[in-house]
């Protein structure tokens, strides 16, 4: 290795790039344009000509033509993309599937066989499984929470300091950042290890400076499961600061004034008066952060592909559909990540009718 | 002057006295370390990786990036190797520019196609009152929590061979993208809808106007930032998602975080460029961030506070 040059580029050799890339690329971006083009006429085509067929008829039909026309692309995709998909799995997860040889053809086929509640049994007896199951609530239990105590301390740090926009920016960074970007930001520049020679991971590379043991990070189980969840906290806790930030600019002065007034210090005054008039803030922000938690399979993907005890249902998931071909198994642990959101759902959906029956 | 305003300063003073106190900041050593603690865990990791991406290979293993301080070996090598040349061993050995460009024909239509949708569904559930509508309004609500694992399967079968034969295309990742985002961008966009006031609504019916001129003269023009806040959040999510693209993608349809995701698992000899080819995949969304995130934080308390 010579001296290099500051910023050397080197020779830019495009071997990749030949006239069959362009070609290929070409065309894609034309199909992508061609298909918003056709899409905004139909769309355009489908509300006019509701527009006009409906008023062949009278005032009594004419709204109720054109409100069909208004909801139901929605309500279709949903219900046969979104809806009965979600049953179809739901019958899946109870059977068991197997690949035999059709007697006629000799072309294998997919037999099922109607098992109860075997996948569930399995999900939740065998260890590798439980365990899968087992880390998937410590996620929910705790980026949530981390998330939401981190965005909240900051936010109340920085309230009304100088610079509390650009300090807000900062922490609000990552919120744009891919999860499988945030893995690897953590997964080799903080968690990096190396077995021998200096370390060039930030964290080992700290432990170092004190003189202590670097860590292999990814591998420490049961340790690596929460070093995992830390990436996910990076990347939620500046949604909680931003939402929390915007409900503790609106608790009313007033109310501080008294309680100064009554002696609280600023301390007090948070814990009696902040936290309690942003509680339904803060609900808000902790279902939300568990309902994201709960379907992300990017970080363990990237990172260790479930190995060393790391694995979450959502990733379980995928690799027993796409991978192991399990399909049974795969639809059984969808239907448990969905058990775990019925609460959540039920709660949403309670306070959302109170404040629709408001407006 | 009459003497009711000579009386005003030591009034105001306590007041505003008292008033100081109740601003007064929660503020101590102790709390502007922890700040500038998390201030530097929240932003180091991004300078470090960006750093490390323009340092060359054969230091990646050996020498951390803040040696960059000392030594100045500095390179965009890995940029030009990642975007324009083959890399990597196997799958995953095709430039990064294919993929950036198949990341945009992913992302602009599965932006643009659930947004014009939801816009009209919401309008419904706001201001045409139908039997049914509370119901069906509070379904599309809840399916935003179900997580979209449920549908995956099944979903895939019927975008597959013995189905539209579209699952591996294009047109087969943009129809996924559209159901999945529909939940949330209905919810969305009918809490602004609904603010609009009534009055504007009632003067253009008066006018004789139908559901769909109303929906073209008045919904359109004035749900424009909720449009704009709500494209930046599809943006983002289908722009940065792995989970879809897996699923319903291809090797000729794969965006950027799928050969990523693949490369940081590899551990291989191309390792030292997974952060030139981590950033590649992070500076589009950066740079909406950074433009528009007023739109941004718009959209994200429109969805959680009146939740």
């Amino acid at each position: 290795m010579g001296s290099m040059p500051v910023m050397a580029v080197g020779s830019v050799r495009m071997g990749g790039l030949n006239a069959d890339f362009w070609a290929t690329n070409g065309k894609n971006l034309l199909l992508a344009l061609v298909a918003i083009g056709a899409f905004i006429a139909v769309v355009a085509l489908l509300l006019w000509g509701t527009e006009l067929f409906s008023r062949l008829f009278s005032d009594k039909w004419r709204g109720g033509i054109q409100l069909f026309t208004l909801v139901s692309p929605v309500l279709i995709l949903l219900a046969i993309g979104l809806i009965w998909p979600a049953v179809q799995t739901f019958f899946l997860s109870f059977t068991n599937v197997v690949r035999i040889p059709d007697p006629a053809t000799g072309i294998n086929v997919d037999q099922s066989t109607f098992v109860w509640f075997k996948n569930y049994i399995f999900a939740f007896s065998d260890p590798t499984e439980l365990r899968t199951v087992i880390n998937t609530l410590v996620w929910m239990f705790v980026t949530p929470i981390l998330s939401t105590l981190v965005g909240l301390a900051y936010a109340v740090f920085i309230d009304r300091a100088k610079g509390e926009r650009t300090l807000k920016s900062l922490v609000f960074l990552p919120v744009a950042v891919s999860l499988v970007g945030a893995s690897i930001v953590w997964g080799f520049i903080m968690y990096d290890f190396n077995q021998t020679g200096s370390q060039t991971g930030i964290i080992n590379a700290l432990i170092a400076l004190a003189g202590g043991h670097p860590i292999n990070f990814l591998t420490a189980d049961p340790w690596n499961t929460i070093f995992l969840i830390m990436i996910l906290v990076w990347t939620q806790t500046g949604f909680a600061m931003v939402v929390l930030s915007a409900a503790i600019k609106g608790v009313p002065i007033e109310l501080n004034e008294a309680s100064a007034l009554d002696g609280a210090n600023a301390w007090q005054r948070f814990w009696q008066i902040t936290v309690p008039s942003i509680r339904g803030t803060l609900v808000v922000v902790l279902t939300t952060i568990t309902i994201a938690t709960l379907k992300v399979f990017d970080v363990v993907r990237t990172l260790t592909q479930g190995r060393n005890g790391t694995n979450v249902i959502a990733y379980d998931m995928y690799d027993q559909f796409f991978v192991k071909d399990n399909r049974p198994l795969g639809a059984a642990l969808a239907v448990v990540m969905f058990i775990f959101v019925v609460p959540i759902v039920v709660y949403n959906v309670r306070s959302m009718r109170k404040v629709r029956e408001n407006h | 002057m009459t003497s009711t305003e000579l009386q005003r300063p030591p009034l105001t003073a306590a007041k505003a006295s008292r008033s100081k106190k109740a601003r007064e900041r929660l503020t101590s050593p102790g709390a502007t370390a922890a700040a500038i603690v998390i201030a530097l865990i929240w932003t180091v990791p991004i300078l470090g990786l960006f750093m490390t991406s323009l340092r060359p290979g054969a230091l990646y293993r050996t020498t951390p990036w803040w040696t960059v301080f000392s030594d100045g070996h500095l390179t965009l090598s890995n940029y030009s190797t990642v975007l324009f040349e083959s890399f990597g061993d196997s799958a995953n050995s095709a430039p990064l520019l294919g993929n950036v460009f198949n990341s945009i024909v992913i992302t602009v239509p599965a932006v643009i196609f659930p947004l014009v949708l939801a816009l009209m569904a919401a309008y419904a559930f706001a201001w045409i009152p139908f039997r049914g509508s509370d119901f069906l309004f509070v379904t599309i609500f809840a399916l935003q929590v179900v997580p979209l694992q449920l549908a995956l399967i099944p979903l895939l079968k019927a975008l597959g061979p013995n189905g539209l034969g579209i699952a591996g295309e294009f047109p087969g990742i943009w129809i996924a993208h559209t159901i999945f985002g529909l939940p949330l961008a209905v919810f969305l966009l009918y809490n602004f809808i609904s603010q609009i006031p009534r009055e504007v609504i009632e003067a253009a019916r008066v006018d004789g106007a139908s559901h769909t001129q109303l929906f073209f003269r008045i919904i359109i023009p004035l749900s424009l930032p909720a449009v704009a806040s709500l494209g930046i959040f599809q943006f983002l999510w289908v722009w940065n998602d792995l989970l879809v693209a897996s699923v319903f993608g291809s090797i000729k349809t794969y965006p950027l975080t799928y050969p990523l995701a693949n490369l940081a698992g590899g551990y291989g000899q191309t390792e030292y460029l997974v952060p030139a080819a981590a950033f590649v995949s992070m500076i589009v969304p950066l740079i909406v961030f950074f433009s528009l995130q007023r739109y941004f934080v718009r959209g994200l308390l429109a969805g959680s506070t009146k939740g």
